[in-house]
């Protein structure tokens, strides 16, 4: 190896956080110009950053034999501290900012039935798969279920409760099924369901949950609806914290024994 | 001062996470319990009450703005760090908890709309036409 080349390691090794920036940086400026170049747009460029970060990980996982992802290459050990629990916790807490409480008050009854339903609803459709494929103690089955809420109360749920790493990534990966579908599926039926109104709009957020999915299909379907399902959504997902690792850990238990 | 939003989001978040941590062991459940969602609602609430006073100005919101736009980063470096290779193993459960999830969920749509209409038509045609007994 070059001298030169060695420093330059050495250098990107000793700065991981920075290197992470970089790196994470470059990942969303690619997603993004693959989603509007090859899918004009149509799947949300942080979806597609996301598939490419469970990709990266897949690879190094392969490559390694470890359980960390990318982190267990030396290199982008830094990533490791940007996705930890830290920094993650911390920047899920400030998407809070985006919604008032007044605004919620004006949502009404069916936004704040919207909210509970779909995160009861999801989180009890994506455990009962969980036990259909085998599953049977509550840490798993309450896992996937709160990543069939999202890609966040997933990973927050299972690391509450103790779950493994694989668990966590399967819950991540029913989230961002989730998420990928809702983004291209929605602008599909939209028009079935009568999703073209502020009212509707803020159901579906309120059901569907998933921010970056919801607000990816309002951009496709009218980008003035946009707002109103991201309110409900940044709701969700504060509910669905909230809830996976007690309400709904402890129901779980109690009805698996 | 930015710094100011930052160190109110981090006071928020530890706060939430204290209140899980003790809601945890009071459960005696070795896990923080809701302590993310505990900091949403108080970052809610605090935000909105320093603004209605006046004491949260813009500034101090590029504190917690620059975190809202740095989670889906965030999120990239999480997904970037999971045992994907565990998860592929176990994939067609993943892939179907997902999808029933969404498609349960999207079908309610219009049933749920329906309710909060239904309650607001009726409200309007109770004091459209007020009967006598004026049960509501």
């Amino acid at each position: 190896m070059s001298p030169v080349l060695d420093l330059l390691l050495n250098l990107l090794v000793k700065n991981g956080l920075l290197t992470a920036f970089a790196l994470v940086g470059a990942t969303m400026w690619l997603s993004y110009q693959l989603s509007a170049k090859l899918t004009r747009g149509r799947l949300h460029g942080s979806a597609l950053a996301i598939m490419l970060g469970l990709l990266a990980a897949y690879v190094a996982g392969v490559s390694t034999g470890g359980k960390n992802g990318v982190v267990d290459v030396k290199l982008l050990g830094g990533v490791g501290l940007l996705g930890g629990a830290m920094l993650r916790d911390f920047a899920i807490v400030s998407t809070a900012y985006g919604a008032t409480l007044s605004d919620m008050r004006k949502c009404g009854v069916s936004g704040v039935v919207s909210l509970l339903l779909g995160v009861v609803l999801s989180f009890v459709v994506g455990a009962g798969v969980a036990l259909a494929f085998g599953y049977t103690d509550a840490v798993s089955v309450a896992t996937i279920g709160a990543g069939a809420v999202t890609y966040i109360v997933g990973p927050v749920t299972g690391a509450a409760i103790g779950a493994s790493s694989e668990l966590i990534a399967l819950s991540i990966a029913a989230g961002l099924v989730k998420s990928v579908l809702v983004m291209v599926g929605a602008p599909l039926f939209a028009r079935s369901i009568g999703l073209d109104n502020p009212r509707t709009a803020m159901v579906f957020g309120g059901m569907m949950g998933t921010t970056s999915g919801v607000c990816g299909a309002l951009a496709a379907i009218d980008p003035r609806l946009v707002p109103y399902g991201a309110m409900t959504s940044t709701f969700y997902t504060g509910l669905g914290c909230l809830m996976g690792p007690s309400v709904l850990f402890f129901a779980t238990k109690a009805l698996l024994g | 001062m930015i710094i100011y939003g930052v160190g109110l989001l981090a006071i928020c978040t530890l706060f939430g996470a204290l209140v899980g941590d003790v809601l945890g062991l009071a459960i005696g459940v070795k896990a923080n319990v809701g302590g993310v969602g505990f900091a949403m609602l108080l970052l809610l609430l605090l935000t909105e009450k320093l603004k209605r006073s006046g004491r949260f100005v813009p500034q101090s919101e590029q504190g917690i703005v620059f975190w809202t736009a740095m989670y889906i980063p965030v999120v990239v470096a999480m997904a970037a760090q999971q045992n994907v290779l565990g998860a592929v193993k176990g994939g067609p459960m993943a892939i179907l908890a997902g999808v029933l999830a969404t498609v349960v969920c999207f079908a309610l749509i219009p049933v749920i709309d329906r309710i909060g209409l239904a309650r607001r038509t009726l409200a309007r045609a109770a004091l459209d036409h007020p009967t006598g007994d004026g049960a509501a």
